[in-house]
């Protein structure tokens, strides 16, 4: 299949939308995977990110569920056929407001998908609320200055033990292609925080995740190839380098790749180093932490078949006549 | 009121009622004596009325020995089994007159000698049972067992048959069916020595309960769906609806799992709420597996937003409401039919629903089935309106049978062949001329994708905000749910059909009527009955409607719901239907209805029934 063969409906979002770059991103993730179209299944909840996933691989089944919901139709989804390759595509409204608890629970049931955020601090259909990712002192269009602290669903996802946790940057391909593709392979809940900038209502002066500036910057950044192991990803990342998202106001935020001594396995050491970046006002990027012993994947604890569930035949589901009738005497 | 026992023959017609301390155990003493007075082939009902509690409240277990098969409540106690101190003074006031009164003499009541028409029978329970066990909490235990004894001699319960039954709970376990037959004797024996017994009521062997079972609703609701294929369910723990998961999962984990490999047929998600719960049958169903969820009156109220979204958006899912008492948290442990509007309107915008109202536990398993073909058929929610009455409590019911051929409906369904032969698939548009379309599941062929969505969608599946574009969909929708009663369970008629009179009801009202329409033939007046087992109504409710004069609507709420649903979605005229509402929380006996028809007809005699 070529590339454009990998495209879906022409985007609606505004111009220069980093959401536009992740989907750039996510083709590029699934031609380089040469994945089959019908093996894909897309899933979305509501938002301007949300509707992304009617953008890319106009082969694959999609599904926009309702707001923040998603995690559960996926959770469902692949119960039912645990040999397709999911991807969910959610913003920071989506997930960390009305989802939160969806998306806590996806990764606690360690649903085997990949579940990106395209975050960008904002309420963009709603027209430039804050979201709960919004930091301490951010400024919105209309001037309102954020006091709520945000949350970070990095460090959520690594409290909750999520197995594959990473963020990057819409702008960054180089570096966002490889997590996605590792993400669709990895064997458990994979969750991307992209920082994807809203251009319309959230990349002015003032605003902690403004998008100006931000494309010469990516374009600096290593590129690495999708590698599907843990040990060969940490060795490909350990350039310590740091892109730099300058803000209007002079403040920056440093997208950073993981440095040399750097162990993504180690959860607790990768959520002590993340803290401390975020305080410097540094997003340490790059795939964070990895657990790729599956022992916990849903289908694993629940011991599935592994023939998809949607796909036993009848005869092997019902019990018959005669267990019935031999069950009757239970009830006597 | 309590009545008088008469002294008519009482033989295997009459009403026990435990009186007990939730968390001591009594449950499985009581289910004992009315499993074994079921297996002397004598019909019998057992209601629970039991707290939302662990340990420590008062509780209820009610026997009714039934020689005419009637599986409603009977609206009085004959024998009062008194095991909570605390209830005792409402319990001796809940007695009929003439009834048998059966306290623990080990700590004397006077007070409970207080009615002078009712008999008080003394057993030293508690000073029986610690002189021959140790153990606080096996004397707890064994003091139930010795209960059963008592009130076995009392009403003339075959012992064998007790002591058979012991034996296949404890079988494997010698010291338990020793101490169990042993706490058994001792009531048993202390009646035979100490008592006259039996009393006149009391049970006679009958052959009136063959070819049946007692089974409650959940465990026949889960049966069915394994029967049904289903293969995924996801569910909130939620009295009453809890069992029901319960039972699909002991069930599954009987015939579902592959003896080599230990390989599971069957997912179980125990979801973080209601929300997530629906949300996962949805994404289940729409990837071709069979799923559910079980859920009560407030797991409704969360659910509404997906329901929306399955009804627009076409995808099936099976929704079993064991219906509880609400409003809000209500009472759950109680019973109500409360949930009719709210189930069939469920969420925003123009929505509709079908609705399925299995009347007792056999058709909770029939039902079950009949959900998932429907749901696949009409590519939307189904929901079985059970209630606590039918999940929670023992029934006797006709043997569950089973035809090998069955085979699922799975709808309009496209395979990959099937889609290679087409120009284009297209979602939402009408081939068959019959307002179902086409559906696809994922991972058949890059021909079959679509995009799901709950926003503005056109035939073609594509979103839009054009207006005509819009109403196709929508007008459809409404003409799917128009056809929707060919494919859904007709009503069931009781009667001549040529009375003036008639009563429609809906689910676990059922036995009430029937019992009532016996106690109004005897008194020469005849009613037509008419159930209906499904929303949107057949054509035959519009004809029951229009043909009787005067209608009651029997039903378990305050405000009439099924009464206005019959108002909203037939052509009845309003002031023919009248109400008899029964929303106490407990399961509906037949006196109400007697009475309401009775008050009516003297009220308007013209409107009387056929007389014979």
């Amino acid at each position: 299949m070529t590339r454009r063969q990998y495209e879906g409906s022409m985007s609606t979002l505004c111009a220069g939308c980093g959401h536009d770059s992740v989907t750039a991103s996510i083709i590029e993730a699934c031609w380089g995977l040469s994945m089959r179209p019908e093996q894909l299944v897309k899933l979305s909840g509501i938002g301007c990110s949300s509707k992304t996933t009617a953008y890319f691989v106009s082969g694959s089944h999609g599904f926009n569920a309702v707001h923040g919901r998603m995690p559960s139709i996926a959770s469902g989804a692949n119960a039912a056929n645990r040999s397709l390759t999911y991807v969910g595509v959610s913003g920071d409204g989506d997930s960390l407001s009305i989802g939160i608890g969806q998306l806590v629970h996806a990764i606690r049931r360690n649903v085997n998908m990949l579940y990106l955020i395209e975050n960008n601090g904002v309420y963009g259909l709603t027209k430039g609320q804050f979201s709960a990712s919004a930091d301490i002192g951010t400024k919105a269009k209309r001037g309102d200055v954020n006091s709520s602290p945000p949350i970070d669903p990095v460090l959520l996802a690594l409290t909750l033990g999520a197995t594959f946790v990473a963020r990057s940057f819409s702008g960054d391909k180089a570096q966002l292609v490889p997590l996605i593709q590792a993400g669709l392979r990895h064997n458990g809940f994979a969750l991307i925080d992209v920082l994807s900038p809203c251009v319309t209502f959230n990349d002015h002066e003032g605003s902690t995740k403004s998008y100006t500036f931000t494309r010469e910057h990516y374009h600096a950044a290593v590129e690495t190839d999708f590698v599907p192991r843990a040990e060969e990803i940490a060795v490909d990342y350990a350039q310590g380098e740091s892109i730099p998202v300058s803000l209007h106001d002079g403040s920056r935020v440093i997208l950073r790749k993981l440095d040399p001594t750097y162990d993504p396995t180690d959860r607790s050491a990768a959520y002590n180093y993340i803290e401390n970046k975020l305080k410097q006002n540094e997003y340490v990027t790059g795939l964070i932490h990895i657990d790729e012993t599956d022992s916990t994947e849903f289908h694993n604890l629940n011991r599935t078949a592994a023939v998809p569930l949607n796909s036993i035949p009848y005869e092997k589901l019902s019990p018959g006549r005669a267990a019935l009738d031999k069950l009757m005497g239970r009830y006597r | 009121m309590p009545s008088v026992i008469a002294n008519a023959n009482r033989v295997n017609d009459f009403v026990v009622k435990f009186a007990n301390v939730n968390g001591t155990g009594s449950a499985s003493a009581n289910a004992l004596v009315m499993k074994a007075i079921f297996r002397m082939g004598v019909p019998v009902t057992g209601k629970n009325y039991f707290p939302s509690n662990i340990q420590g409240l008062p509780t209820w277990y009610e026997i009714r020995v039934t020689r005419d098969g009637y599986a409603a409540r009977a609206a009085q106690v004959d024998i009062m089994v008194a095991m909570n101190a605390e209830t005792y003074s409402r319990d001796v006031r809940e007695l009929v007159s003439g009834g048998y009164l059966i306290y623990d003499s080990t700590w004397p009541r006077s007070s409970l000698l207080q009615r002078g028409d009712i008999t008080v029978i003394e057993v030293p329970l508690a000073k029986l049972v610690n002189e021959n066990f140790d153990g606080v909490r096996n004397r707890i235990l064994l003091k139930n067992i010795a209960y059963a004894g008592v009130l076995a001699a009392l009403i003339d319960v075959d012992l064998d048959v007790i002591s058979g039954l012991l034996t296949e709970s404890y079988g494997k376990k010698p010291k338990l069916l020793e101490s169990n037959t042993k706490a058994l004797r001792l009531g048993y024996d202390y009646v035979k020595t100490n008592l006259t017994s039996p009393l006149p009521l009391r049970v006679e062997h009958m052959d009136k309960t063959r070819g049946h079972i007692m089974i409650d609703g959940n465990t026949a609701a889960g049966l069915g769906c394994v029967y049904a294929g289903a293969t995924v369910g996801a569910w909130y723990p939620i009295t009453p609806s809890t069992s029901l998961m319960d039972a699909f999962k002991g069930f599954c984990e009987r015939y579902r799992v592959d003896a080599q490999t230990g390989e599971r047929n069957f997912a179980i998600l125990q979801a973080e709420d209601e929300l997530a719960a629906i949300g996962m049958v949805l994404g289940a169903s729409w990837n071709g597996a069979r799923a559910f969820t079980p859920t009560s009156g407030p797991g409704i109220s969360l659910m509404n937003e997906f329901v929306g979204l399955a009804y627009y958006s076409e995808v099936p899912c099976v929704i079993f409401d064991v219906q509880r008492v609400g409003p809000s948290t209500g009472m759950p442990t109680r019973t109500q039919q409360s949930d009719i509007l709210i189930c069939a309107y469920a969420s925003h915008g123009d929505t509709r629903h079908v609705l399925l109202f299995p009347a007792n536990p056999e058709e909770c398993f029939y039902m079950a089935v009949q959900a998932f073909d429907l749901a696949e058929r009409l590519q939307t929610p189904i929901f079985v309106l059970s209630d606590l009455d039918i999940g929670m409590n023992d029934w006797m019911c006709p043997d569950l049978k089973w035809d090998d051929a069955y085979r699922p409906d799975r709808g309009k369904i496209l395979s990959a062949e099937e889609l290679a032969g087409l120009d284009k698939f297209y979602r939402y548009v009408d081939r068959d001329d019959d307002a179902i379309t086409y559906r696809t599941l994922p991972g058949v062929s890059p021909k079959g994708a679509y995009f799901t969505r709950g926003s503005g969608h056109n035939q073609y599946g594509a979103y839009t905000e054009d207006s005509a574009e819009y109403q196709v969909v929508l007008d459809r929708l409404k003409r799917k749910f128009a056809n929707a009663p060919k494919y859904l369970p007709k009503p069931v008629m009781i009667g001549k059909g040529n009375s003036e009179v008639g009563i429609v009801s809906l689910g676990s009202c059922d036995g009430a009527i029937r019992e009532a329409l016996d106690v109004l033939g005897r008194q020469k007046i005849d009613v037509d009955y008419l159930r209906v087992k499904a929303f949107p109504f057949n054509n035959d409710v519009e004809v029951f409607l229009k043909s009787h004069a005067t209608i009651f609507v029997v039903e378990q709420n305050r405000d009439a719901q099924l009464k206005s649903l019959l108002t909203l979605e037939t052509a009845v005229e309003k002031s023919k239907l009248n109400s008899i509402l029964s929303y106490s929380g407990f399961p509906m006996s037949a006196d109400p209805i007697v009475n309401g028809i009775r008050a009516k007809l003297a009220e308007a005699p013209r409107l009387s029934a056929v007389p014979r």
